[in-house]
C-alpha cells in the first residue's frame, strides 16, 4: 500500500507512484506510449509547481489531480477534427437500431439475454469483460471520454461538459448512444 | 399516432430516460412516461437490467485494472528519475 503523505518528496516519486500513475492513465487513454508519456508530463509538471503546494492533500493526490488534468487535454485533441467525423458518423449508424418513423427496435438490434450477464460462471464473465473492452475501444473518442469521466471517474456532469466542451442536451445523447453501441457490440460478439 | 401510442412504441426515447435516469434525474412528466413505456415493452426492461449490469462491469473493470501487474520499465522509470534529480538540481 502506498503511504499517505502530505508533503513532497520528488526524489521517492518514480518508485511510488510511477506504476499507480501509468495503471491510472492507460485505463483511461488505452494506449501505452500515450500513457508513458502522460506520466512523465506529470512528473515535470509537479516539479514546476512544488513551491505551490500546500499541503492539502495527499501527495499521490496531488500528482493524480495534475494527470488528470492532462487526459482531460488528450480527451480534447482527440476528440476535435477529425474525430468529431467518426462520432457523426456512428451516431447515424446508431439510429439503425430504431425504426426512424416510431423509435421502435428494429428486429435484428432488439435487446436479446447475454448469458454471460446472468452467469455466475467466472469464465464466462472473463470472456464478456474480454469483449468489453473491445466494444468500449470501438466508441468515437469523443463518447469514450465522455462516457469514462462519468462512470469511472463519477465527475459531474457540468464538469464533463465544460472540460470537453459539450452541451448538456449533447451529453446525455452522448451518453445515451454510447450505452446503446455498447450493449449492442457485447450482444452481437457474444452471441 | 396518438400521444400514448408514441410513448408506447418510441423505444428510442425510453432508452434515453434509462440512460439518464441512472446517472442524473428525469422530471415528473419523464419518469411516468418510462413507467407507461416499460409496462408494456419487454425488450426495454431487458434493456435496462442489461445496462445497470454494463455499468457495474465498466465500473469493475477499471478498478481491476488499476491492479493489474501492468508496469513501466525500470530504464524508464531511472531516466524519469534522473529528470527529475536533474530539475531539483536547477531550482
Amino acid at each position: 500500500m502506498i503511504t499517505e503523505t502530505t508533503v513532497l518528496n520528488p526524489h521517492k516519486w518514480v518508485a511510488t507512484y510511477a506504476d499507480y500513475l501509468y495503471a491510472y492513465a492507460i485505463v483511461r487513454i488505452n494506449d501505452q506510449d500515450t500513457a508513458k508519456d502522460l506520466v512523465q508530463e506529470t512528473f515535470l509538471a509537479a516539479l514546476e509547481k512544488v513551491d505551490r503546494f500546500e499541503g492539502k492533500s495527499t501527495e499521490r493526490t496531488w500528482l493524480t489531480a495534475i494527470l488528470k488534468n492532462k487526459i482531460v487535454d488528450v480527451y480534447r485533441k482527440k476528440s476535435s477534427g477529425l474525430a468529431i467525423a467518426s462520432a457523426s458518423k456512428a451516431a447515424q449508424e446508431q439510429d439503425e437500431f430504431f425504426e426512424e418513423d416510431n423509435g421502435h427496435w428494429k428486429a435484428a438490434y432488439a435487446p436479446q439475454p447475454i448469458a454471460g450477464m446472468d452467469d455466475q460462471d467466472p469464465l464466462l464473465k472473463k470472456e464478456l469483460n474480454s469483449i468489453l473492452q473491445k466494444c468500449l475501444q470501438k466508441l468515437p473518442a469523443l463518447w469514450n471520454a465522455v462516457f469514462t469521466m462519468k462512470h469511472i471517474d463519477d465527475a459531474a456532469t457540468e464538469n464533463i461538459c465544460a472540460e470537453l466542451h459539450v452541451t448538456p442536451a449533447n451529453f446525455w445523447v452522448i451518453i445515451h448512444r454510447a450505452k446503446v453501441n455498447l450493449r449492442a457490440c457485447l450482444q452481437k460478439n457474444w452471441n | 399516432m396518438s400521444y400514448l401510442n408514441k410513448i408506447i412504441y418510441n423505444c428510442k426515447q425510453a432508452t434515453f430516460l434509462i440512460e439518464k435516469k441512472q446517472l442524473g434525474r428525469l422530471s415528473f412528466r419523464e419518469e411516468i412516461e418510462l413507467r407507461i413505456h416499460l409496462a408494456g415493452c419487454g425488450m426495454c426492461v431487458l434493456y435496462n437490467k442489461q445496462s445497470r449490469v454494463i455499468n457495474h462491469m465498466v465500473q469493475q473493470l477499471f478498478q481491476d485494472s488499476l491492479k493489474n501487474e501492468l508496469k513501466l520499465d525500470d530504464a524508464f522509470k531511472a531516466d524519469l528519475q534522473a529528470r527529475i534529480e536533474e530539475g531539483l538540481g536547477n531550482k
